[in-house]
């Protein structure tokens, strides 16, 4: 396996023993979060300042490595904010909203073997598919795949 | 009363986040999202398949692991077909919108994008309007 396969996969791993540690595999702690009517969930707040703490600090210091200065401009690459970015993100806030589940903590769920988890993905996955087809014939201006 | 492990629990699971994002962005030059990672990982580009399906591996792993290891089974307590149209809405949503709460929450928010800044506040509203609407429609005996 190359390097980076390998850097992949313990990246994975490590993503997973966050959502696991964190309680975001457990979709009540989400939509605990989502619901500010009642007894509102903070956890959610305190999982995104650890990872956005971490990982902004991580890139501002590896922006100064001169190793690393090959990969620094992809970090410039921004997306066009547009009205697919807008819809997309609202279409997939009511999905969220109505499972307590993102990406992410499906396949994690899925690897537990929740049943309802392999529902999802599978939905997911078809919704993924979905998407590429219509992009690909040209009609909606989506951009950057990976590229936020 | 606020939980207070709950919320130590969150912020350190979310610092294990933030470094495995730092990893991947550092192995392969690409954004952490798990959207955009399975996106990719489903589309026609050969070239970078491979460390994709790494990455969607070591996250199905741990869960596997961690079934194993111990009882997380934690259910969903929704019907499944309303998972099922949950799952299609974020699978297209996703891909539509560019991102999920990994790369546009995570990744982009901690690059300082404005994109990305708009999306979660976005996708936060929709599932908050969501959640409460659904509370309504159960409280009001419509929905199951």
């Amino acid at each position: 396996m190359k390097g980076r396969t390998i850097g992949a996969l313990v990246a994975g791993a490590l993503f997973g023993v966050g959502l696991v540690v964190s309680g975001m595999t457990d979709p009540r702690n989400v939509i605990g979060f989502l619901d500010f009517s009642g007894h509102w969930n903070p956890r959610l707040v305190a999982v995104m300042a650890g990872a956005v703490g971490v990982h902004a600090s991580l890139l501002a210091l590896l922006g100064r490595a001169p190793r690393l200065r090959r990969i620094r401009p992809l970090l410039d690459r921004k997306r066009r904010i547009d009205g697919a970015l807008v819809a997309g993100a609202a279409i997939f806030g009511v999905g969220w909203g109505l499972s307590g589940y993102c990406p992410g903590p499906a396949l994690v769920s899925l690897g537990f073997g929740v049943r309802t988890a392999v529902a999802f993905v599978a939905a997911m996955i078809a919704g993924v598919v979905a998407a590429g087809l219509i992009r690909k014939r040209g009609r909606t201006p989506t951009g950057g795949c990976e590229m936020p | 009363m606020i939980d207070k492990a709950g919320m130590l629990m969150g912020f350190l699971g979310g610092a294990l986040i933030g470094l495995a994002a730092t990893l991947y962005f550092v192995a392969t030059g690409r954004t952490a999202g798990v959207s955009g990672i399975l996106g990719g990982a489903l589309g026609r580009d050969r070239e970078a398949r491979g460390e994709r399906i790494a990455f969607l591996a070591g996250l199905v792993g741990v869960g596997l692991l961690t079934a194993v290891v111990s009882s997380p089974a934690v259910a969903n307590p929704y019907p499944l077909p309303l998972l099922v149209v949950a799952g299609v809405l974020v699978g297209f949503g996703t891909r539509l919108g560019g991102g999920c709460t990994s790369g546009h929450g995570v990744c982009g928010i901690s690059r300082f994008s404005i994109a990305s800044l708009i999306a979660t506040a976005t996708f936060i509203a929709a599932g908050a309007a969501t959640v409460a609407i659904a509370h309504r429609l159960l409280a009001s005996g419509v929905a199951p």
